[in-house]
């Protein structure tokens, strides 16, 4: 199940679109194929009845009252966007 | 000045030998002439240092000096700081100048502390060794050819090279305990949910924790009662009273139950490290602990639970950086997609793009269920193994790392060994317990550390007994001979 061909890692790449180098492709195989042999380990135990842990302290999300509690802050949260005009970051064209 | 520690200088800011403008001036100045060997800095505040001293200064001739008043500290170049590169130790946020304050950097500024600059780390704290940070790998000063650990590693190569008395470190796999080992230091990582983790660029958000790193058990004593407790912006951070950690320092360890988990024990651990571990434990029992082998059968599945429990997280988590709102952005992109790309292929370097790739792919549609959810039930296990051992002992010792510091470029060839540097560190963060490692010995001339486990929420007891082994041994008090 975990040998990753160079198909395999452009597709993830895609996925969380991440540039790789044409020629790093190979070794990144390798090394995902490796770390995912070493996570095969995990099938030596039965975790049938096992409940996944999510968080360390089995805690709950906790909720607070819905209300406004931050100003707008938008001048100086947008100060270090790459691109912006009028207030609104700009990205290239995407609706022809 | 340079050799004391956190109670020593405020005993002395207190007593008016120093101001905390001397005192923050003295440090600056050594950055400044030694911090070339060791590349432990990404960015040195100097102005905002000496701009906070002052102001320490004068809150403690009006009498309103805070905990911390006055005294310098490096914090790790993950947390937020408002008008000050803040860079995670990558490309992509070179250009981040941050809008706002970690909840830490609010807490240590109402305290009074000074802050000298940023610390240099792994890229996104995904490393083992400071050798994935953009800005170039970190020295040891131990032995400039070695590794100072990480992820935390210019934080615990600036205090153990007395360039700052003190510094913040985040621990998601040991990251705070394994550099702490390799640099003679002391390292605190408390229970998750202790720290705040707000403004702290996050990494694997169920994992993630931050703590110290200090010369002394005592000094962490004194950063951590400033940094806990309870933070609303900060959904995990836990609702529980914050004790005054110097209380209990003292307390007697007779009848202190120590468990000594086997499988630290076994292959893959250095011989020399392990006699090193074995003769701190004499200390212990001198002390008249007592001391039990116990066992944490599934101590085999916490390295491969974690590479996929991390990198699946770390891949959701470092989605926000998409080249559009903040950071690096790629010149003259053709469509969205190319920006995304081109952004984030140049931003990011190799360790972390694998870690994305494992936790995009373990994410995957078809294979959720084979690993993330698989990971998650060996998560519970090596949990349920911690508390069946706590039921028995007080607190569980071990080595914190299987070697002393390796080399720069030993292991870069090899992720899978540079993982395994992590073995006896991961676990603690899976099942979310405090965790420290203190100086205990020498091995060629590179130190070796202690590695203390305690219950969830047991940092006082940590504390103590890493504080009570440094007033019968003079570990943490060495210092690198060029640094001293």
């Amino acid at each position: 199940m975990s040998t990753l061909d160079k198909s395999d890692v452009e597709k993830i790449a895609f996925l969380a679109r991440l540039g790789i180098d044409e020629q790093d492709i190979p070794e990144y195989a390798a090394n995902l194929s490796n770390i995912l042999d070493m996570v095969e380990q995990l099938n030596s135990v039965d975790t049938d009845n096992v409940k996944p842990m999510a968080h360390p302290l089995d805690g709950v999300q906790r909720l607070r009252p819905d209300e406004v509690t931050e100003t707008n802050d938008r001048e100086n949260l947008m100060a270090h966007a790459p691109e912006t005009e009028a207030g609104l970051f700009l990205v290239p064209r995407v609706v022809e | 000045m340079h050799n004391k520690t956190i109670a020593e200088l405020i005993n002395g800011l207190d007593a008016g030998e120093f101001s905390s403008v001397e005192l923050t001036q003295s440090y600056l100045d050594r950055i400044s002439s030694l911090d070339q060997h060791l590349n432990s800095f990404i960015t040195v505040t100097s102005e905002w240092a000496l701009e906070q001293a002052r102001q320490a200064d004068s809150q403690r001739a009006a009498g309103q000096a805070g905990l911390l008043n006055g005294i310098p500290l490096a914090q790790k170049d993950i947390f937020c700081t408002k008008g000050i590169k803040t860079s995670c130790g990558s490309r992509m946020l070179d250009p981040f100048i941050s809008p706002y304050n970690a909840t830490v950097i609010e807490k240590f500024n109402a305290s009074g502390a000074v802050m000298l600059g940023k610390t240099n780390m792994d890229e996104f704290a995904m490393g083992s060794s400071n050798e994935t940070s953009w800005y170039g790998p970190v020295k040891n000063p131990w032995a400039l050819e070695a590794v100072p650990g990480g992820s935390s590693g210019g934080s615990a190569a600036a205090v153990a090279a007395r360039l700052t008395p003190a510094a913040t470190g985040t621990d998601t796999g040991g990251s705070i305990r394994q550099p702490a080992s390799f640099c003679g230091v002391t390292g605190l990582k408390p229970t998750y949910g202790r720290v705040s983790r707000y403004g702290m660029i996050a990494f694997a958000s169920s994992l993630d924790q931050a703590g110290t790193i200090t010369r002394t058990a005592e000094d962490a004593a004194l950063l951590l009662k400033v940094m806990a407790g309870l933070d609303l912006r900060d959904s995990t951070s836990v609702d529980k009273e914050v004790p005054d950690y110097t209380e209990s320092l003292n307390n007697e360890l007779d009848g202190l139950k120590i468990g000594l988990p086997r499988e630290y024990f076994s292959e893959g651990l250095d011989d020399a490290v392990a006699k090193v571990i074995e003769d701190a434990i004499k200390e212990y029992e001198k002390m008249g602990a007592v001391v039990s082998e116990i066992s944490l059968p599934n101590s085999k599945l916490a390295v491969p639970t974690y590479y996929i429990i991390a990198p699946s997280e770390c891949s959701s988590n470092l989605s926000r950086m998409d080249g559009v709102r903040f950071g690096h952005r790629c010149e003259n992109p053709r469509d969205l997609n190319d920006l995304y790309i081109r952004s984030r292929g140049e931003g990011f370097g190799p360790e972390v793009k694998r870690r994305i790739l494992v936790g995009t792919y373990a994410l995957s549609e078809g294979f959720y269920d084979a690993y993330y959810v698989k990971a998650q039930k060996a998560r519970r296990l090596i949990s349920n193994d911690f508390n069946n051992a706590f039921e028995n002992v007080d607190v569980i010792m071990g080595p914190a790392a299987p070697s002393a510091a390796f080399n720069i470029g030993e292991l870069t060839d090899d992720p899978i060994t540079m993982y395994l540097s992590d073995i006896y560190t991961i676990a603690v963060n899976l099942a979310g317990l405090p965790g420290m490692s203190i100086p205990a010995g020498f091995v060629n001339n590179r130190p070796v550390g202690l590695q203390l486990i305690g219950r969830h929420f047991d940092e006082a007891k940590l504390l103590n007994i890493a504080h009570k082994f440094q007033t019968v041994t003079d570990w943490h008090a060495q210092g690198p001979g060029q640094f001293v």
